[in-house]
């Protein structure tokens, strides 16, 4: 019987390492992966046992760890001034999840950070419980404020919007603010019952304050596109800022019998006007034409240079693709597919209609990329890292996206149709006096009908930088929903203009 | 003379020195861990460190003994081994017990007390392993009887699903891990009478010689049985280990491979037809494949689990620094996930090697075994040990389908551990049966008749 007494042993041998492999798999290889899942509430109770690092804005935390004596030791305390206004990016800190800067972050405000090794091992020589690190922001805590109150006090308390802000050298956020918000201490709390309520009541709730829309919520960016437009138009070499350009009362694209109007702005209405006057009046028939005239693969090219159809922003989580259509689907029973827009979908996406969808931050990066002659810079959130003791481990180094989104002449030319529409255009509302402001409007229908007609109330967006010739700041502004205000009264520059210029100047006072 | 010492020229050493050193070795083992629980969780060495550190020592010294004394020449490794895994085990009960603010680790070293005294007993009540093949029948009955009672109205209690346990006023017990040894028993008497007609040739398919139909009769009947196990007591663990018990023997006695074709067969038949019958079947596999998919319901156990495990990384977190009582059932089936969070990845591979030593030296003593019923006992008793460890560690680290068994030595549970106890005494009987030396048959006829008697049967009560 020995013969099977050696088989069944090498069998056993078998099952003892593939025990063994198995288990260096789970111990081994897929712990970093257990160990980081937000679900792990091992992790976060783990994390709560310690002094967690600040989240700083300027010097003052807007997150900090302070002493408990419930069943953990450290409670996650959102200092009560702004912890609304900072909760999009701060996130909040719960048993069994993480979101924001404490999620993406959660390696350095914890301490088990590479980074922070030196630290940790000197607390562990001194006997000391180690202490996770400080993540510094790049926001700054008088734009942010500008940014958060302005939505607030324009849209009225049912409102829903957001700004972001970007120094437009480097891609810092100066501001990132998303309306309504939330108060994080109230899902920080240690007491899980009433955490859990206030999740539930948050989740619940139809304006979605959980949101941050500043990343994830996409809009047709309707004339605020227009400077896409306008750029590819430019860069293609067909026109200049001091060209003329066609316009129209109204224009009807090839192969299509639907019209695109002006809303009623009759000085569009020559078939002929300057590049400056078409900017400046926001002349939908102007625009439309130059797509069509561009074609959709360079349209296309323009959006994709800009950041569209990709995501950018590294230091939060969740950010979605802002879209410039790649194609349209064909229904199956005429072969199934993709086509290429047809000369009709690129009309309207030249005036940011048709699938053209834009988040806030993606229209900053378009506004702050043409504020700084044409240069792309990825936009950023953690500004340093620090140990415990405020020792300066890491400064982010600011990245270029694209070299060159658009050239530095076409960037120039955009710049003087921007300048000009602040100042004698529908974007006069951003007006700052001694300071060459540019920007542009946007008020982008939603469904068939206008706010005379009976129909929804549009989006609004507003973008602007200043000051104009050397720009420390570029704003998107974008209104969802203002159902206090009147449908007619909600437009870009009515609603979007005031925000956006209490943001530039709370930069520009500095 | 001369003819047996060319064959038997071998004889083994005795060793007991050497287990002396390792059971030295076990013991720092497990009161060194139970120092470090209460150094972990409040700071300091338990008050109670030496009685505690006492009794564990007179257990294993009293086992060392009896071994010494009644079954001198049986492998020097299994003691050590078994103590050690016990020790720790009851370390990381008491850990458990001071995160829980339960008293399991004292009712444990209860149980453990009873299982070293059964070692003992069965050590000197058993002087020749072959006695038990008179009970082939007997021991069957029972162990049928004893998995039927759990079934009985009033005395069977299903906890967990599985009606496995009976209650007998304050106490529950798994009459299922008894049966397991009675059955190597039953299995290795009937087949060591059995053996040669169920060798005999049958049909040949394919490289594989396939058994005869009428000899199917013994392997169907176990199918049913196991079968019978998983859908009325809805115990897949015990299902697979009985069954897969049962094909081992079946192999080793015929040296048929076609037996495990058609045992194969058979279970993945019956697996197929319980996974497509029964829910409970079904989301054990469900889970297995996806445990994320329901993280805070059917999967949390085992999601916890996975969490605990990673959390120890490769060191592990240090005793009573991590948090084993987020998984339910820490101190039973998932205790190894307990050992993996806070003593790391070397201390479960320390853990699985310990068990493949136990499941090595058990072959080893198969192997050189002079009877057919050693041999297949030995064997059966190895397969089970495997089967139950690979069952069961494979379960809690997602290697397989979660079965439910316990760890053995280291889970709480005193019939399980009860059990062990007798199944390595059994295992050193056979061993020591294996490695003491032939009696001199040459020089036997030579001396005086008396004493050749005396020494014959003190030696060998039945060897001819």
């Amino acid at each position: 019987m020995n013969k099977p007494i050696r088989a069944v042993s090498i069998f056993c041998m078998f099952l003892f390492l593939a025990l063994m492999a198995n288990v260096t798999y789970v111990q081994f290889w897929k712990s970093d992966d257990y160990n980081t899942d937000p679900r792990n509430a091992r992790v976060a109770e783990a994390s709560y046992s310690r002094e967690r690092g600040q989240i700083l804005v300027g010097e003052k935390p807007v997150a900090e760890s302070k002493k408990s004596d419930d069943r953990y030791k450290y409670l996650r305390v959102y200092p009560e001034a702004g912890s609304r206004m900072f909760a999009p990016v701060t996130g909040y800190l719960q048993l069994g999840s993480q979101t924001g800067i404490e999620r993406s972050q959660n390696a350095v405000l914890t301490g088990e950070d590479p980074q922070l090794f030196v630290t940790r091992l000197v607390d562990l020589l001194k006997g000391e419980t180690a202490q996770g690190g400080n993540v510094v922001l790049t926001l700054d805590a008088d734009a942010q404020k500008a940014a958060f109150e302005g939505l607030r006090d324009t849209l009225g308390p049912r409102g829903e919007g957001s700004v972001v802000a970007i120094q437009p050298k480097t891609g810092r956020v100066l501001a990132m603010a998303s309306y309504p918000s939330y108060d994080p201490n109230e899902l920080a709390t240690h007491d899980s019952a009433k955490a859990s309520e206030a999740y539930q009541a948050l989740d619940a709730d139809e304006r979605e304050p959980l949101l941050n829309r500043a990343l994830r919520t996409r809009l047709f960016p309707g004339s605020t596109f227009k400077l896409v437009t306008a750029a590819a138009a430019i860069e293609d070499g067909k026109y200049h800022a001091s060209d003329d350009v066609p316009a129209g009362a109204s224009y009807q694209p090839p192969g299509t019998t639907h019209q695109i109007g002006n809303d009623g702005r009759s000085r569009c209405s020559p078939e002929k006007i300057s590049f400056a006057t078409a900017m400046e009046w926001s002349c939908n028939t102007t625009f439309a034409q130059l797509a069509v005239e561009v074609g959709p693969e360079k349209m296309r090219e323009q959006a994709e240079a800009f950041g569209f159809n990709s995501t950018s922003l590294l230091d939060l989580q969740g950010q979605v693709p802002s879209v410039y259509p790649t194609g349209v689907d064909v229904p199956d029973d005429e072969g199934g597919g993709t086509r290429e827009l047809s000369l009709a979908e690129t009309a309207q996406t030249g005036i940011g209609q048709n699938t053209v969808q834009s988040t806030p931050l993606q229209m900053a990066m378009v506004t702050a990329a043409i504020a700084n002659q044409g240069k792309l810079m990825r936009p950023y959130l953690v500004e340093k890292v620090q140990t415990a003791g405020f020792n300066v481990l890491r400064t982010t180094e600011p990245e270029t996206l694209n070299e060159s989104a658009v050239s530095a002449a076409t960037a120039g030319e955009l710049t003087q149709l921007l300048e000009a529409t602040v100042a004698d255009g529908t974007a006069s509302p951003a007006a700052i006096p001694d300071v060459r402001v540019a920007g542009k409007t946007g008020t982008a229908q939603r469904g068939d009908s206008l706010c005379s007609a009976g129909g929804k109330p549009p989006y609004a967006w507003f973008v602007s930088f200043a000051p104009a010739e050397d720009a420390e700041v570029a704003v998107a502004v974008m209104i969802e929903e203002a159902p206090d205000r009147a449908c007619n009264e909600i437009a870009g520059g009515q609603l979007g203009g005031p925000i956006a210029k209490a943001v530039m100047e709370a930069v520009l006072e500095k | 003379m001369a003819t047996n010492s060319a064959l038997m020229g071998f004889v083994h050493r005795r060793r007991r020195g050497a287990e002396l050193f390792l059971l030295v070795l076990a013991l720092i083992v497990g009161i060194g861990a139970y120092a470090a629980v209460g150094l972990g969780v409040d700071g300091e060495v338990p008050t109670n460190l030496i009685g505690y550190g006492g009794w564990l020592t007179l257990l294993v010294v009293a086992a060392h003994i009896a071994v010494r004394i009644v079954a001198p020449y049986a492998d020097p490794v299994l003691l050590p081994v078994v103590a050690a895994l016990n020790g720790l085990g009851l370390a990381i009960i008491h850990r458990i017990d001071l995160a829980k603010d339960t008293g399991l680790a004292s009712q444990q070293l209860t149980w453990m007390t009873l299982g070293v005294v059964l070692f003992v007993a069965t050590l000197i009540v058993l002087p020749d392993h072959r006695l038990l093949a008179r009970f082939t029948y007997t021991s069957g009955l029972t162990a049928i009887a004893l998995l039927i009672l759990p079934m009985i109205p009033g005395l069977g209690t299903q906890i967990n699903g599985a009606r496995i346990w009976i209650s007998l006023g304050p106490f529950s017990f798994q009459p299922g891990e008894i049966a397991k040894v009675l059955l190597v028993i039953t299995f290795a008497g009937y087949l060591v009478v059995h053996r040669d007609a169920l060798a005999l040739a049958g049909r040949r398919v394919v490289f594989v010689d396939l058994p005869r139909g009428r000899d199917l009769g013994p392997i169907l009947m176990m199918w049913v049985v196991s079968l019978g196990i998983l859908v009325l007591q809805r115990d897949l663990g015990s299902s697979l280990l009985f069954f897969g018990l049962f094909l081992v023997m079946l192999y080793v006695a015929t040296e048929r491979p076609g037996w495990l074709v058609v045992g194969a067969l058979l279970f993945f038949g019956g697996a197929a037809v319980a996974f497509r019958i029964f829910s409970h079947v079904q989301s054990r596999v469900d889970i297995w494949l996806d445990p994320f998919a329901d993280a805070d319901g059917s999967g949390y156990q085992l999601v916890q689990a996975l969490y605990g495990f990673a959390w120890g990384g490769l060191v592990g977190r240090g005793l009573g620094e991590g948090m084993p009582q987020r998984v339910p059932y820490v101190e039973s089936d998932f205790i190894l996930a307990a050992v993996g969070e806070e003593l790391g990845l070397t201390a479960v591979m320390a853990v699985l090697l310990l068990y493949g030593l136990v499941v090595e030296r058990a072959l080893r003593a198969a192997l050189i075994s002079r009877d057919g019923f050693g041999k297949l006992v030995a064997t059966g008793l190895a397969a089970v040990f495997a089967l139950q460890v690979f069952v069961v560690i494979g379960g809690v680290t997602r290697l397989i389908p979660l079965t439910g068994l316990t760890t053995p030595f280291l889970s709480y549970g005193g019939s399980s551990l009860v059990a062990n106890w007798v199944i390595i005494a059994i295992l050193l009987r056979i061993s020591d049966q294996a490695r003491r030396p032939l009696p001199d048959l040459a020089a036997d006829e030579a001396e005086d008749p008396d004493d050749q008697a005396t020494q014959v049967v003190k030696v060998m009560p039945e060897w001819r």
